[in-house]
């Protein structure tokens, strides 16, 4: 080749060919790849349009400023010290754990998130417990230069000390009641732990005394009500995604002592320490004893059970999306079977709460759109995620950190988009991860994998949030701009009757039933709905 | 290897080697390119070993300039390959992406193992891919197939054949 001239003369098409035969190549699989991607892309615009959800998060609550609120903290034991947390109050101790626990893995972000919190402008002026230890490990942490707290030694005291404007109650179940409604007639904003009774009988009064005090503000503390998602879901019930929805399926599954309220017994704990009549309150005398003080929720004589504790949970998550109410009956059956000792509580049990003219919606032609079964299925005695499920004709969805909706292979609704094949049997038609910052109408596995892992996880405006925060800076903005918090009196009636019926049904060995025109249990004859469901007695 | 001669059937099968991985890349990059909601950032996140490292990479101010390297990358590969232009430096940029691939989720038993296909210990399709393109690097062969031809004053030279 002495130039390049007769280098070009001596080229031929197997030459061109060699030289040039990856250009087509390159050219097919980029055309085949755009194409799929644009056409798949085209396909998920499509189905986001058909279903029309709204992606939403629930609304910023008011502000905080004005005048700092005076918070009076009633009942100071594990869920107290978590409140407290959850108002911007950690303890000297929790802070000590925190920065061990950063100094053993740096990754530990409790601390710092502790920190990130905003501050919600309250003071926290008082604290009753009725246990020393407990009362002088708030005073000991959290009186300081900007913050006075003072002990009271009865609740009563300290709602009529004029020293506070608001009261978190944090007790065993029997107190939640009887201190909420002296607050309230005391004009003083009650925030209560759930479940809001331990009784049938007090439901209907508290109720009453919510009612008649409305300047009062009154929230329950279900504070999953504020989850990214739940208006999303909301909106998926209300666009009738799902159909008629027949089933919802929720469950408990736990398998460690501090799961079934095997809780630590503090060894400064002893009659000296305690006032022992003041625990006992409106339960029946018992002696002395640190497993009923420190385990409560394992007697019905003070707590309630997987009922109260932890259906009630689940019950009000479902009541905020689809707001199916009281039921018209409710079947339970369960045992004690994990956990054998004293303790009277069931640790498996299942309720049935049966609404045969509740709807949801329908696809399909009239008379087929009533009726729907709410299950929740707990066991204290294995751990295996199952999952929250709400079944309709049309479509199931998944209710967790996230949301996702399946067509149903049988669907009414969608039957046209299955047999032309732009729904498929098994991958989600909808998918609304708060942490992606978006939806996504397909998924792959990995993509399912990573985020049930809670790696794609972000938070609102980017941090990371307590829920309980967030339920509690609502129930504060209500007392300061006005409004009703998220839960309140008439969600918790609902909760506190469904809970009761489910309790009852245990107790009683029969179906529970609701009259919704008269607004009562239905007992029978000689029946005393409150002893039964608080007694040792399982028919 | 300039004193061995490699016969036809030789030649074409390393070609046809080449091709079908500059396939691989051109396509897993051009399906990335053509979809805004992909990310690497799951992928990173949840690295079994290096994670800082990954972590960083994963990190909101890098994570956008990561995915776009990835997608050109992969890209920039597989047009090498395919087209045979630059070919050992598309088999070193290959190679490094692989590597980092397999880094972030290396198939050994201690380790968690996401889902997958297949069963995998120590060696994975990765790390076979990364052998090839190895492979590919020593016999570039772009004088049987390629455009690098076209400008190439010494023919001759170049073809093994």
């Amino acid at each position: 080749m002495a130039n390049d001239n007769s280098y070009f003369k001596k080229w031929n098409r197997r030459d061109a060919l060699k030289a040039l035969g990856g250009l087509p190549i390159f050219g097919a699989v980029w055309y085949s790849g755009a194409s799929l991607t644009e056409s798949a892309k085209r396909e998920k615009q499509f189905l986001l349009e058909t279903l029309d959800i709204k992606a939403s998060p629930p609304p910023a609550t008011g502000p905080m400023s004005g005048k700092p609120i005076r918070l009076g903290i009633i009942g100071f034991g594990i869920r107290g010290e978590q409140l407290c947390r959850a108002l911007g109050f950690g303890t000297t101790a929790w802070f000590k754990e925190m920065q061990n626990a950063l100094a053993a893995n740096p990754k530990d972000t409790r601390l710092a998130d502790f920190k990130a919190q905003e501050n919600l402008n309250i003071k926290l002026a008082a604290i009753c417990d009725i246990f020393d230890t407990r009362a002088e490990k708030a005073l000991e942490s959290f009186n300081t230069d900007d913050n006075k707290i003072k002990r009271f030694l009865t609740h009563t005291e300290l709602i009529n000390s004029g020293e506070v404007d608001a009261v978190v109650i944090a007790t065993p179940d029997h107190w939640h009641a009887p201190i909420a409604m002296t607050a309230l007639n005391a004009g003083v904003h009650v925030y209560v732990e759930k479940p809001m009774t331990h009784n049938v009988s007090e439901t209907y009064t508290l109720r009453d005394t919510v009612l008649k005090n409305p300047k009062t503000v009154f929230a329950l503390g279900h504070q999953h009500r504020q989850t990214q998602s739940f208006l999303t879901a909301q909106d998926i019930i209300q666009k009738n995604i799902l159909g008629h929805v027949s089933l919802i399926q929720t469950n408990t599954n736990r398998n460690d002592d501090n799961g079934a309220w095997q809780y630590e017994i503090a060894p400064t704990a002893n009659p000296k320490t305690i006032d022992w009549n003041q625990f006992i309150g409106n339960a029946p005398m018992e002696e002395f004893n640190l497993e009923h003080f420190f385990r409560w929720r394992k007697w019905w004589a003070y707590g309630s059970g997987l009922s109260g504790d932890l259906l009630t949970h689940d019950y009000d998550r479902i009541n905020c999306i689809v707001k199916m109410g009281i039921p018209n009956s409710v079947t339970t059956s369960g045992g004690i079977y994990t956990h054998h000792d004293d303790s009277n509580v069931p640790d498996v049990m299942q309720v049935n709460m049966e609404y045969p003219d509740f709807s949801t919606g329908t696809s399909q032609e009239s008379g087929k759109e009533k009726g729907m079964t709410f299950v929740y299925s707990a066991t204290l005695g294995n751990q295996f995620d199952r999952g929250t499920m709400l079944m309709g004709h049309d479509g199931s969805m998944e209710l967790g950190n996230s949301i996702t909706v399946y067509a149903d292979p049988q669907s009414t609704k969608y039957a046209a988009l299955i047999k032309e094949q732009r729904i498929e049997a098994g991958v989600p038609i909808y998918q609304y991860d708060p942490a992606v910052n978006g939806t996504d109408a397909v998924t792959s596995a990995t993509a399912k994998y990573f985020a049930n892992k809670g790696l794609l996880w972000t938070y609102r405006d980017g941090k990371r949030v307590d829920s309980t925060f967030l339920h509690l800076r609502e129930w504060l903005s209500c007392i300061r701009n006005g409004g009703t918090p998220s839960c309140s009196v008439k969600e918790g009636f609902e909760e506190a009757i469904s809970a009761h019926m489910a309790g009852l049904s245990y107790k009683l060995g029969r179906r529970i039933h609701w009259d919704p025109a008269a607004q009562r249990i239905i007992a029978l004859p000689g029946e005393d709905l409150d002893s039964a469901l608080l007694g040792d007695k399982v028919s | 290897m300039n004193n061995q001669k490699l016969t036809t059937m030789q030649s074409r099968a390393l070609v046809l080697l080449r091709i079908l991985i500059g396939w691989h890349f051109l396509y897993e990059g051009i399906i990335k390119a053509y979809n805004p909601s992909w990310t690497s950032k799951g992928y990173l996140l949840s690295a079994s070993i290096l994670k800082p490292f990954f972590a960083w990479l994963a990190s909101d101010s890098l994570a956008g300039t990561i995915d776009l390297l990835n997608i050109i990358g992969l890209i920039a590969v597989g047009a090498s390959l395919l087209i045979g232009i630059k070919v050992r430096w598309g088999c070193i940029a290959g190679i490094l992406l692989l590597l980092t691939y397999y880094l972030a989720h290396p198939p050994f038993s201690s380790l968690p193992q996401g889902p997958a296909e297949g069963s995998y210990w120590v060696v994975n399709k990765n790390l076979i891919e990364m052998a090839a393109l190895f492979v590919i690097y020593l016999f570039p062969l772009v004088s049987v197939f390629g455009l690098e031809n076209l400008f190439s004053k010494n023919k001759a030279k170049l073809n093994l054949t």
